[in-house]
């Protein structure tokens, strides 16, 4: 069945079976939810629940072994790796645990790869890295390299980051694993307000706390769903 | 364009990944540095060596075929009537040149010409010189320019007259200061008078029929004066030779007739000459001969600067294996930023061609600077052409692609969960 038009993000009894010896794994084993566009979701779970697939799938890094995932309207379930790649440059940002900045490259050189695999010229590039940069609060910070920055101002790069093709969906993986409470309040914080911007998002964690940010949240146990809360928007 | 401004990013990368690791990459490149320096160094030596061959047989004329007479090997010399003496008559006749001119198609002149050292004398001054007995036609088929007065005439061959022409080098050593046109000089029994100076040969590889201090006079004055035989008298008794020419010019109409001629020339010669006392030199035969060893000497170098090419480039690809090892966690996060496998080879690339065109570059330099100092050190010819510049920037790209491949397909090929999950 076609996602209803206001759905960034539907599956439909995705499994995901790895094969280790002769055992099979089932790391999910049919799960189906849909996403509306502008909400702010929590996927809960302890660890080998099942969330780690999850995020590789929604993030279009893996495939379902079967079942169907839309992203915005085309279904990636059976896309090739090209595809695959082009749906994560243009409808999907990540934040991750530890940032994943590249070492040798400054914030603003961080920020426009994204924008440089679109094929955007400089002056576009430039542009868009310091509006993002400002937005998320690092924009003084743009020349200098990510080892010269403290974790919260890291992960302020990575959001950047993960706006700067205006994807559908932000997805963000314990972004704050990495952080101390005060500055994981600011970035959950930073989170909130692209939320109240109208960006889809969606957060993986294990820590309740953060996981209460979100407005809805589905709660993953032994690769099925075990409870679906969808707050009003 | 667009590509360009695509790819700029990931040169910029590239080179200042060269410049973080500079020992790294200096290192690394000193195999294209070498390679590429090689290759360079010996087209230039190999183009020098073989521009100067081409211009000293050039200059013998690559329509003129050189039939020159030779001592035959292994068979004694005909005894004359003196019992001590011995004289040895072999060599080229009047009636050879009268055949070749007469019966080989496309001829257009024959030179001939009697060689024998002589002693010239002026004062005190006293130098041993080749003394030239030819005609005026000398000078069109072996064309040197003329420094002062005038070369051999018809006048001069019909009247027998008594001058000379003298090579520069056999004016520097007998003349010096002296006046030089008009100046009379003794040679052997005979006194001439120098009616005109050329300039020598210069020193090349093919041995020109001028190359020393010569001196040229009409071939009748030369049989008036010396005779056919040219005589040694020594302790034992006498032994001389007697040839009539000792080389005749032969020049063709076109070079498409001259191996042809060169043929019929010697199947001429073989009817009268029972003895093989004579050769053909054709000068576009020794052009050719040149270029065969020019090719052969090119492929014994390129072979050598090849292996060294072959040694950089796995150099590089080490390099960048253990660079792609090194940068597992970049390659996870671009995969994930949405750069598809095709990107990332060509990230890879470039840094490769970054380091492989660098020591093209370095390469370049030391292929300029050594055929420089092989000149000055050794006098030899060098020409570092154009088109070597190009050649160096396409050999460093091709190793740079080459080399660069298998890295960046392995560096592609990673799974981005993986590569994240490693980091």
């Amino acid at each position: 069945m076609r996602p209803a038009a206001d759905e960034v993000i539907r599956l439909e009894d995705v499994k995901r079976y790895y094969v280790v010896g002769d055992e099979v794994v089932k790391a999910l084993d049919g799960v189906s939810f849909s996403i509306k566009t502008g909400s702010y979701w929590s996927i809960m779970g302890t660890s080998g629940s099942g969330k780690s697939t999850m995020l590789n799938i929604l993030g279009c890094l893996d495939r379902p072994s079967s079942g169907t995932y839309w992203l915005n309207g085309s279904n990636v379930a059976e896309m090739d790796d090209n595809a695959l790649s082009d749906h994560r440059l243009s409808n999907l940002g990540f934040v991750f645990q530890s940032f994943h900045l590249i070492p040798q490259l400054t914030v603003w050189e961080n920020i426009e790869v994204p924008m440089l695999y679109r094929g955007l010229p400089l002056s576009e590039r430039k542009e868009k890295a310091e509006m993002l940069a400002e937005k998320v609060g690092i924009e003084h910070r743009l020349r200098h390299l990510p080892s010269e920055l403290s974790g919260g101002q890291r992960q302020r790069v990575a959001v950047a980051r993960a706006l700067a093709n205006d994807p559908a969906v932000l997805l963000a993986d314990e972004p704050t694993g990495n952080l101390d409470s005060a500055t994981s309040v600011q970035i959950m914080e930073l989170f909130q307000e692209l939320s109240e911007q109208g960006k889809t998002i969606i957060l993986v964690t294990h820590e309740p706390d953060i996981a209460a940010y979100a407005k809805s949240s589905i709660v993953l146990k032994d690769g099925t769903i075990q409870s679906v809360t969808e707050g009003s928007k | 364009m667009k590509q360009l401004f695509y790819l700029w990013p990931f040169v910029k990368l590239g080179l200042t990944d060269v410049w973080r690791h500079k020992t790294r990459s200096f290192l690394t490149m000193l195999g294209v540095v070498f390679g590429v320096g090689s290759v360079i160094a010996m087209l230039a030596v190999g183009e020098g060596a073989s521009q100067q061959a081409l211009e000293s047989i050039k200059r013998l004329g690559s329509t003129n075929i050189m039939v020159l007479s030779v001592k035959p090997t292994g068979e004694e010399s005909v005894s004359t009537g003196s019992q001590r003496g011995r004289l040895a008559v072999y060599g080229l006749l009047y009636e050879d040149e009268e055949r070749i001119r007469q019966t080989v198609p496309g001829v257009v002149m024959t030179v001939p010409a009697r060689m024998t050292r002589r002693m010239a004398r002026l004062g005190e001054r006293q130098l041993e010189l080749r003394v030239v007995e030819t005609v005026p036609g000398w000078f069109e088929v072996v064309q040197r320019p003329l420094m002062a007065g005038r070369v051999l005439s018809q006048d001069d061959l019909k009247d027998r007259a008594n001058v000379c022409v003298l090579t520069e080098h056999g004016v520097r050593r007998l003349l010096a200061a002296k006046g030089m046109i008009g100046q009379r000089i003794r040679i052997a029994s005979g006194v001439f008078e120098v009616v005109g100076i050329v300039k020598n040969e210069d020193g090349g590889t093919v041995r020109a029929p001028d190359s020393e201090a010569d001196v040229y006079i009409p071939l009748t004055t030369g049989t008036r004066l010396f005779g056919e035989a040219n005589i040694r008298y020594s302790s034992g008794g006498m032994e001389g030779e007697k040839v009539e020419l000792s080389q005749i010019i032969v020049k063709m109409r076109d070079i498409s007739v001259v191996e042809a001629g060169s043929k019929a020339i010697d199947a001429v010669l073989e009817r009268f000459h029972k003895k093989a006392d004579y050769k053909i030199d054709v000068p576009l035969t020794l052009l050719r001969e040149a270029e065969r060893t020019k090719r052969t000497y090119n492929i014994v170098l390129g072979t050598i600067a090849g292996i060294s090419l072959l040694v950089g480039g796995i150099g590089i690809m080490n390099i960048m294996l253990a660079s792609v090892t090194e940068r597992t966690k970049e390659i996870g996060i671009r995969r994930a930023i949405g750069a598809r496998r095709s990107r990332i080879v060509v990230q890879f690339l470039i840094n490769t061609c970054v380091l492989s065109i660098g020591g093209g570059i370095v390469g370049l330099l030391l292929g300029i600077g050594i055929p420089f100092l092989i000149t000055i050190f050794t006098d030899m010819p060098t020409v570092v052409q154009p088109y070597s510049l190009l050649l160096a920037f396409g050999i460093s790209v091709a190793i740079g692609i080459l080399f660069g491949l298998y890295p960046a397909m392995r560096a592609a090929s990673l799974d981005p969960i993986e590569a994240l999950r490693r980091a």
